[in-house]
Order: structure tokens, then C-alpha cells, then sequence
């Protein structure tokens, strides 16, 4: 476990090892109660990813043929929107709902962020699907993806096996 | 407004839900927005196997795991209710590639001939779901995020590491399909 410190706030967050998606609430939080709202914004992720045929094989190949402007301004679209949300957050100080200054982090630079990234680039290609899709295809009922997840699943145990040994 | 519903929603609507995501999971409780880490807390909850990368507070991190439940349930929703009558439109292009590499364009959102049980133990199967979600899983993290935690979440917060990452995950997509396709769907 690491110990990640924030300066503006005199409280410290503990994760695990460079945690990816990290939870940096303070506040205590209920197993149902706290949760049923990130339950709730799944569901709305998983049904954009269905109606706009993010999950679609398809549409993944139309992609990396580049012959469908669709997916680009999917992306597109999402990274403007974050990068002005993020911003007004910074600029305006804007607290979470119970109160807390959002935490960001830096990613500095690994060696996974071009080995890894092009593994996956290339499961991406096969599969039609990144990690947030493969879910949405279950649900739409391509319960074979089961087995793609499964195997993601031992992906990245490997991963975990292994890590000490891959340059970073 | 059903029938707008159920037509495929345009980019921009889907890209700014999307985006919104980003403020919304800050917001809700300062959680950042990455699918593959569920990945991750699934191991470091059911098979941790004493190994150092699986040994943290994974219920800290459950919030994720509702999170991609959610993306499960939204799947079912959307296909259940609000499902698209008509077949699939894919540029004319892509239909006539797929079809040189005998893959049937049949208005599905997933090739049914390919995303099968019956296809489970062929050597396409093998490919298509255990090497590709190995690939899956294993790149991601070793990457430290996907699409969601490193393009849409890290560029969002201007990290260069994401933005390396996402153009890595492209030139992946790219050799799979132009370079290793026509060969490996020979079998």
C-alpha cells in the first residue's frame, strides 16, 4: 500500500499501488446506500454505449479502417466535454457533493503506456470491445463475451503475477 | 420521442453523455472514471492468491464495481426497451473488407457467425475471446487505464501519459486489422 498524500487537505487516501480509478472520498461510505448512484450512472454509460453502437464489432471495424467518422466523434466529443468539465472544476473550486475538493492525479509515464496500450489496441481490434463495452455486450445479450471477460479477467491477473518482471 | 430513442443516437449525444461522466463520477463522491481497474478489485476480491498487485482495500474501491454492474444493466435496458427496429447501417467500405476475409455483415450489432457458443472451441474462438480478451485484460492494465481511465479520463485532465496511451491503443487496432487480420481469419 501507498500512502497518497494530498497538500491541499490535511487527510491522508490510501490506495493501492498507483490505483487507476481511485476513490478519493473521505466522507464514510455505505456498501448500497453510497453506491446505488455510481449503479445508477452505470446504467446510463451502458445504454449511451448500446444506442450509439459503441459496443458494436462493427462499428470498431469501421473505425480502424477509417472508414466512419461515428466512433472518432464519439471519442472526440467525450474528451472535449471532460477536458472543459475538469477545467471548470479546477477554476471554480468545485466541491463534491459532500463537500470535498476533487482530487486529480498525474499519470506519469511507464513503459506499460506503450507496450501495454498496444496490446490492448490489439485485443480491442479482435474482441470490438474495451472493458466498458464488454459488460454492455453481455447485457445485450452476447453471452459468449462471458468467456472474453473471463479471459480479461485472467489478462489481468497475469498482469499482477507478473508485473515485477515487465519494464514500467 | 420513443421513436428518437430508438434510432442509433448520433455521435454528439453520445460523446457529451460520455464526457459528462467525468464530472458527474467527480462530483458524486470524487471517483475517477476507469472501467479495467473492476477488472483488477474482481481479482484482488475473488482470486488474490497472496499476490502483492491484488493486496489492497478493494471494498474501498466497490463503487467501480457497481459502476460497471450498472453498464451490464444499461446493456439490457437498451436492448430490451429501447431497441433499434432497423438493421445496422456500416459503411459500404467496411462491408466489402469484411466480406474479402468471409465475415458476414448480417445487421446484427456483433457478427452472430463469430460472437457464438458454437464458435467457442474453434481456433476462431480461441482468438476472437480468450486470446483477444487475455489482450484485454493484460494490456489494459498494463497500462494503466483504457479507453475510459487514460483517453477519456486522463486527456480530460491533461495527462501526455493518456494521451501516449491512446494513440498506442489506435496503432494496436490498427496493425490487428490491416496487418493481422487477412492473416489470422485464413483459419
Amino acid at each position: 500500500m501507498q500512502k497518497v498524500t494530498d497538500e491541499f487537505i490535511d487527510s491522508d487516501v490510501t490506495h493501492p499501488i498507483e490505483c487507476d480509478a481511485p476513490n478519493d472520498q473521505i466522507a464514510k461510505e455505505t456498501l448500497i446506500g453510497s453506491n446505488i448512484k455510481y449503479l445508477i450512472t452505470g446504467i446510463m454509460f451502458g445504454i449511451v454505449f448500446v444506442k450509439a453502437e459503441i459496443i458494436s464489432w462493427y462499428r470498431i471495424q469501421e473505425m480502424f479502417r477509417l472508414h466512419s467518422f461515428h466512433m472518432y466523434g464519439v471519442i472526440g466529443t467525450a474528451v472535449v466535454v471532460g477536458i472543459i468539465s475538469v477545467w471548470i472544476i479546477k477554476r471554480f473550486n468545485i466541491k463534491t457533493i459532500q463537500g470535498e475538493i476533487v482530487l486529480f492525479h498525474d499519470k506519469p509515464f511507464h513503459w506499460g503506456a506503450v507496450i501495454g496500450s498496444f496490446m490492448f489496441g490489439l485485443g480491442w481490434a479482435i474482441t470490438g470491445a474495451c472493458p466498458g463495452p464488454l459488460f454492455a455486450q453481455i447485457g445485450s445479450g452476447f453471452l459468449v463475451v462471458i468467456v472474453t471477460l473471463l479471459s480479461a479477467l485472467a489478462g489481468t491477473w497475469v498482469y499482477g503475477l507478473i508485473h515485477n518482471k515487465l519494464p514500467h | 420521442m420513443m421513436e428518437w430513442i430508438q434510432q442509433p443516437w448520433p455521435w454528439y449525444v453520445a460523446g457529451a453523455i460520455i464526457g459528462l461522466t467525468v464530472p458527474t463520477l467527480l462530483l458524486l463522491g470524487n471517483k475517477h472514471l476507469g472501467i479495467s481497474s473492476s477488472l483488477r478489485h474482481v481479482c484482488a476480491a475473488c482470486f488474490p492468491a497472496n499476490i502483492s498487485f491484488f493486496k489492497y482495500d478493494w471494498k474501498r474501491e466497490i463503487w467501480n464495481l457497481f459502476f460497471v454492474g450498472g453498464v451490464l444493466l444499461g446493456g439490457v435496458v437498451a436492448t430490451q426497451f429501447l431497441t433499434n427496429p432497423n438493421s445496422i447501417v456500416i459503411a459500404e467500405n467496411t462491408v466489402t473488407d469484411l466480406e474479402a476475409l468471409n465475415v458476414k455483415v448480417d445487421g446484427n450489432l456483433m457478427p452472430v457467425s463469430i460472437f457464438s457458443f458454437e464458435n467457442l472451441f474453434t481456433l476462431q474462438g480461441l482468438l476472437f475471446f480468450v486470446a483477444g480478451g487475455f489482450m484485454v485484460g493484460f494490456g489494459t492494465r498494463y497500462a494503466g487505464g483504457c479507453t475510459s481511465g487514460h483517453t477519456i479520463m486522463g486527456i480530460s485532465n491533461l495527462q501526455w501519459t493518456s494521451v501516449l496511451a491512446s494513440c498506442f491503443f489506435m496503432a494496436g487496432g490498427f496493425v490487428m486489422v490491416h496487418l493481422l487480420f487477412p492473416w489470422l481469419l485464413k483459419f
